[in-house]
């Protein structure tokens, strides 16, 4: 494997739309929940040790060979939101796009045939990670990080938010980032044997009621 | 605990037992008689979880869980199944808050629901509150499985401590599945020891009470539900498949009631 596509794959840049996404940032921001550094950090971390960890989790189990159309079930399941499921299909057939060029793979093009309107976005993201050669750990990884990364990013353009701030919240965020992504592959593996059922279904209230209101908005900065 | 021998053929469910805590089960069975009216030929409660039938008149059968002790403690395991055959309908609630409280040896408390309704069958699921009470650490687990007509109507509250309290730890998984298809699975961990943020403004931010309702019914599938706001912290969304639910919060039992009592309304 080549431990440099990981960072391909985790780049901001990889063309795969996850710019336009705040990850409920931006109802946060106008609720008045998030109004600076402190509040942010507060909803990263949030996010992380729910829909985080849960993304982290399908994304390592689809990195493993888990069945997509099994994952992409449990998503479901796992995503009461409909607004939500409807962005995380945007995204996951973004990156399908994306990746079926990065990395051409059978499993990928099996991917875009099942799901023509797209996945959810954490499976596509293990299986293009499969497909480059990483590992579940690797895939995790990229997945917990986008949880942080994409609020973080979009409240420096919601509040002008000083990025150095912003980027110092993803570092104090890091050391529980590496206990998501370490949980998250260890429930993918038993997730092999034991079925889709065994990952974790943590749910944040907040986030699934803010992403519908943030849905029906006439304007708005952010897809979701 | 007042002394309950368990019914023969329960002893085979019964769960491990450990040295503390009580460790009680409680089984409805609902099936349509001769008339259409719907009869509980297994009513059966022990321990703290005692069954009543509060209403015998219309087709439906209604039955209350009345607390006989308060709990469940830290160590306590109680467990409820109720499964309704195709062409029943049944209706449960219950008398008062189920109050999660501290036990003595620090153990962790259990409370498992097991719900499993028929193609053609109904299951109203209306209990009170779950209170979390400073100390107390409990896990809950709601499962439900519906048949393919199958319908079910399913309220959860949880609140965060008695008033001006803090909240013990609490632990919930609720898994609704549909024809065999998981529809809804969903956890929530709240408290002191409950994985960071869960009281900033991605999970709960500050609201001491919080709820689902869910309302599986097979015309969902065709008409579907339209997403709609009800007030700045509840919405109602269509589930992938045929359900709705209801995710509210709300700074307190009461009103968050009233907001999942209308969102019933609007459904039913």
């Amino acid at each position: 494997m080549s431990r440099a596509a990981l960072l391909v794959l985790a780049d901001g840049r990889f063309p795969a739309g996850g710019h336009a996404h705040s990850g409920g940032a931006e109802a946060a921001v106008k609720a008045g929940r998030i109004t600076g550094a402190a509040s942010l950090e507060d909803f990263c971390r949030g996010r992380l040790h729910t829909t985080g960890t849960v993304s982290a989790a399908l994304a390592a189990a689809a990195a493993l060979g888990v069945d997509p159309v099994a994952l992409d079930g449990a998503a479901d399941a796992r995503t009461p939101s409909a607004a939500l499921r409807a962005a995380a299909r945007r995204l996951g057939r973004q990156l399908l796009r994306a990746a079926r060029v990065a990395w051409p793979a059978p499993e990928l093009d099996a991917l875009a045939r099942e799901f023509p309107k797209g996945a959810h976005q954490p499976v596509v993201l293990g299986v293009a990670a499969r497909a480059a050669g990483l590992g579940a750990e690797d895939a995790a990884y990229c997945s917990a990080y986008e949880a942080v990364s994409g609020p973080a990013t979009a409240v420096v353009r919601l509040l002008s938010l000083d990025p150095f701030d912003a980027t110092a919240v993803l570092a104090r965020l890091a050391p529980e980032l590496d206990g998501v992504a370490r949980d998250a592959a260890e429930s993918a593996r038993r997730a092999v044997g034991e079925g889709v059922d065994v990952l974790p279904a943590a749910s944040a209230p907040l986030l699934e009621v803010g992403a519908e209101g943030h849905a029906g908005w006439a304007v708005r900065l952010f897809a979701s | 605990m007042t002394s309950h021998p368990p019914a023969p053929n329960l002893t085979a469910l019964s769960p491990p037992q450990s040295p503390a805590g009580v460790h009680a089960r409680a089984r409805i069975s609902a099936r349509p008689d001769a008339h259409g009216r719907t009869v509980l030929p297994v009513l059966h409660g022990e321990g703290p979880l005692a069954l009543r039938r509060t209403r015998a008149t219309g087709p439906e059968a209604h039955v209350t869980l009345v607390g006989a002790m308060s709990g469940p403690l830290g160590g306590d395991h109680l467990a409820v199944a109720a499964e309704v055959a195709e062409g029943a309908r049944l209706s449960v609630g219950s008398a008062a808050a189920t109050i999660a409280l501290p036990g003595q040896d620090g153990a962790p408390a259990r409370y498992d629901v097991s719900l499993t309704v028929a193609d053609g069958a109904e299951l109203h699921w209306l209990p009170e509150q779950l209170i979390s009470v400073r100390g107390s650490e409990l896990r809950v687990t709601t499962r439900a499985d519906i048949g393919p007509g199958g319908r079910l109507v399913l309220r959860e509250e949880q609140v965060l401590g008695r008033t001006g309290e803090a909240p013990g730890l609490l632990h919930s998984r609720l898994t609704v599945r549909h024809a065999g298809r998981t529809i809804l699975d969903q956890e929530l961990s709240c408290g002191p020891g409950a994985p960071a943020g869960w009281d900033g403004p991605a999970v709960l931010a500050g609201h001491r009470a919080v709820g689902q309702l869910i309302v599986v019914r097979p015309e969902f599938a065709h008409e579907g539900v339209k997403p709609v706001m009800l007030g700045d912290c509840a919405a109602l969304t269509p589930l992938a498949g045929p359900g709705a639910l209801v995710t509210a919060l709300a700074p307190d039992a009461l009103r968050l009631r009233r907001i999942l009592d209308d969102a019933l309304n609007r459904l039913t």
